[in-house]
């Protein structure tokens, strides 16, 4: 123990020293941070809760805008498919929702989402049609696992996108196959990708200038489908747009009922298949009951169709979330009592005092609805 | 003040069941009108308050590294005694009541605030969100009033110690954000128990604001002026952080003072509040209890938009910047009552509210009958109240009430 604390004797000093100082600094602006006060003058320091600053807002379509964003200085990258989570205030209220980044790490620093407002999205209109540069936002570091493996060898992939579902792979496309006043360049790897885009029709089709200017150079073979020419993509007949099906991995992104179908067809062919998800599909509803919220002494009557998150969000309490699809397990709280369903799948999760774990049983807020009363220990 | 019970001349004897509830869904359409348009005008204001705020506490406070220049010392402890003010009243109290929780922003939420004073944010939000605003003005349940120390009613029996109200009123007024403390601890009531009855509870609360009395006191009175000593500014420093927290002491005493003690006030009996109050109910009895202050836009700020203290009683959660635009609204609904909307220039309201402090601390009606002319014989009678008994008082008293039952019949025949 001895030996430890005089090894590490002067790293030590040096920290407490520092450890001293912060408390100076603290005792000055207590019951604030210095944080609280540096915010005012610095808001994308290092050191600071990670934020960002609107640079630009870029029309794509008529219904979508890529937002490119200087990210503050703690941002620590990303690899191209990952998503972020972004706090946006609309109408005062800060919401929080995921978006892939659409671009590899760029030489600038800045980062960039691309969003589709979707009907009665408040966040995805709010973005497209009223942010504003100079506007700060509030960020997450990046995450999400619909990357793509070291490229050894000469891959073949194929890629199915639909509607929003692109964002993640022009990200990492445009990675792969930068586009400079000089042309695609990247074109010398020894990669064979296709990209089967599929959009509603050809306006609403974001990124379909990208994903030419990438075909016409060689980079992809791409295969658009718009729904309003070619009807809506039949999976079980993909293989007469892509052959070589079966040599190839396939990364899909879109809408529920087409990530299933893809699942079920590959499967079925032994295929390997990674897909990413941007919206949870609810399929069942709770039975409904009483939410309480112990430590907010909250107490809500909720049907079974609003989430927990959600439902608490509205009334006021401030809930820890995250990707809000049930994948990242940031919104997890324990549940002292009570049942909740699973919205996804009907499953039932039941905290019984005496019974389950007096630490209470780990629910996903964001995914769940009470199913009778259930406590919250929040 | 009495009791709205015991009163003669009942403000709501006119209102039926059902004006009641009336009045009830025309305050909740009020509010709902207000909830509907709530939105980014009002986190801008907010945020634009607690920006300025902070900006002008540390612009004071690097002036007053300069204190031993006399005009940096006004300068700053001016600016320091506002900042301090605004902290506490538009920010603290507000964020607190929850009034922005809707933002969802963590960093000016009820939950998550602290605020630049003795008692602690969760010691403050018990007693004065949920007891003080729950059970406005009923003597004996709304600590608030008198703090648990003074006589201000007067159907509290009358004892020679409250002839030193208007001293410790005062004392408690120079040391408010203490007395706040003190009282949110419920210290008295705790402090009569032997120390092994004291709830854990209790132990923790006091715990937790004795450190965060400490750690107020040493930013104030240790830190700051320490920063000062390079120009030798120690001292004057110290006496500026003390004058600021003066100040602000004063004023929000003062500002609170307005809220609930102004003459004309009504206060309730307790037994005489329904076991299950109705929102139309509980509505009236925030209409009657409150009182506000004109003024103009500054003052507003400055109060906290306390000076909307009827507002704030009937809408406790709304962001603060919306009673301005209520009021209007809801004075028309006073006077569509038969109301009395109590509301007077600051002055004066804080004049009426020491009033009552001096009268009550005198036995009923002493005040009331006392003239130059009977000045001996009536302070003949104080001192025979003073050092007689208690049944001596409890005579005078009852010829007090007997006068007073003369005079409402007299009165009534007149009448008639």
């Amino acid at each position: 123990m001895s030996t430890i604390a005089a090894l590490h004797g002067s790293a030590h000093r040096g920290s407490r020293l520092r450890d001293v100082l912060t408390r100076a600094v603290e005792a000055a602006t207590t019951p604030l941070l210095p944080a609280d006060y540096l915010d005012l003058f610095a808001p994308l320091r290092s050191g600071a809760d990670l934020r960002g600053r609107i640079v630009a807002v870029r029309p794509e379509t008529a219904d979508a805008a890529t937002i490119e964003i200087k990210p503050g200085a703690d941002w620590a990258g990303h690899v191209p498919g990952q998503y972020l989570r972004v706090g946006v205030d609309v109408d005062g209220v800060r919401q929080w929702r995921a978006y892939s980044l659409t671009h590899g790490p760029r030489r600038d620093g800045l980062i960039s989402i691309t969003v589709k407002a979707v009907p009665d999205g408040v966040v995805s209109n709010h973005l497209v049609h009223r942010s504003r540069p100079g506007t700060l936002v509030h960020l997450e570091q990046a995450t999400g696992d619909f990357v793509l493996p070291p490229l050894t060898g000469e891959p073949k992939f194929l890629f199915v996108t639909a509607g929003s579902g692109v964002t993640p792979v022009i990200g990492m496309l445009r990675n792969l196959f930068p586009v400079t006043d000089s042309g695609v360049v990247g074109l010398d790897r020894p990669l064979d990708i296709t990209v089967v885009h599929v959009a509603p029709s050809e306006p609403e089709s974001i990124f379909i200038d990208n994903l030419r200017e990438l075909h016409a150079a060689g980079a992809i073979r791409l295969v658009a489908r718009y729904d309003d020419v070619h009807g809506v993509l039949d999976v079980d007949r993909l293989d007469e747009l892509v052959p070589d099906l079966g040599e190839r991995t396939t990364y899909a992104c879109g809408p529920t009922g087409l990530l299933d179908a893809l699942a079920a067809h590959h499967e079925a062919r032994g295929l390997e298949l990674f897909t990413e998800q941007f919206r949870p599909a609810t399929l069942v509803t709770g039975e409904g009951g009483t939410l309480r919220l112990e430590k907010a002494d909250v107490e809500l009557e909720l049907d079974g169709t609003a989430t927990i998150l959600d439902a608490a969000e509205a009334a006021g309490v401030l809930m820890p979330s995250g990707c809000r699809m049930g994948i990242c397990m940031g919104c997890v709280l324990p549940m002292r009592e009570g049942a909740v369903r699973d919205l996804r799948n009907g499953e039932i999760t039941r905290a019984v005092p005496g019974e389950t774990d007096p630490g209470g049983v780990p629910v996903q807020t964001c995914i769940s609805a009470p199913a009778g009363a259930c406590h919250i220990d929040h | 003040m009495t009791t709205i019970t015991q009163k003669a001349d009942n403000p709501i004897a006119h209102l039926t069941p059902e004006d009641i509830e009336q009045i009830g869904a025309e305050l909740d359409a009020i509010r709902q009108e207000v909830l509907d348009t709530r939105g980014e005008r009002d986190a801008k204001y907010i945020r634009r308050v607690v920006d300025t705020q902070r900006k002008l506490e540390l612009g004071s406070r690097a002036v007053l590294l300069f204190s031993a220049f006399p005009p940096a010392w006004l300068l700053g402890t001016a600016g320091l005694s506002v900042a301090k003010i605004l902290e506490n009243m538009e920010i603290g109290h507000n964020v607190m009541h929850g009034q922005w929780d809707w933002m969802r922003d963590p960093k000016i939420h009820s939950t998550t605030w602290e605020w630049d004073n003795a008692s602690t944010a969760e010691g403050w939000k018990h007693s004065h969100n949920q007891v003080h605003h729950t059970y406005t003005n009923i003597v004996g349940k709304d600590n608030d009033l008198g703090y648990g120390i003074m006589r201000v009613d007067e159907e509290q029996r009358w004892a020679p110690m409250h002839l030193g109200q208007p001293v410790w009123a005062f004392i408690n007024a120079c040391f408010f954000e203490y007395g706040i403390a003190a009282y949110d601890l419920e210290l008295g009531k705790n402090l009569r128990l032997p120390k092994e009855k004291r709830s854990e509870d209790f132990k923790r609360r006091a715990k937790d604001t004795l450190r965060k009395i400490r750690k107020q006191a040493t930013k104030d009175y240790v830190v700051h002026p320490a920063l000062s000593i390079p120009t030798g500014s120690f001292v004057p420093t110290l006496a500026a952080n003390f004058v600021a927290n003066l100040v602000r002491n004063l004023w929000s005493n003062s500002v609170i003072m307005c809220g609930h003690f102004p003459e004309g006030v009504e206060t309730f009996e307790r037994a005489a509040i329904p076991e299950k109050e109705t929102r139309g109910e509980w509505y009236l009895r925030q209409m009657l209890g409150s009182a506000n202050i004109s003024g103009s836009k500054a003052m507003h700020l400055m109060t906290g938009n306390l000076s909307h203290q009827i507002e704030h009683h009937l809408f406790p959660d709304l962001p603060s910047n919306r009673y301005a635009e209520v009021a209007p609204k809801v004075k028309a609904l006073f006077d569509k009552y038969g109301l009395n909307y109590h509301t007077a220039p600051l002055p004066q309201q804080v004049a009426s509210a020491w009033h009552k402090v001096f009268r009550l601390s005198l036995p009923n009606g002493w005040l009331a009958e006392t003239n130059m002319r009977n000045l001996p014989r009536q302070l003949g009678v104080l001192k025979k109240l003073t050092t007689g008994g208690p049944k001596v008082r409890r005579a005078y008293d009852a010829a007090q009430r007997r006068a007073a039952r003369q005079r409402r019949e007299a009165e009534a025949a007149a009448a008639a």
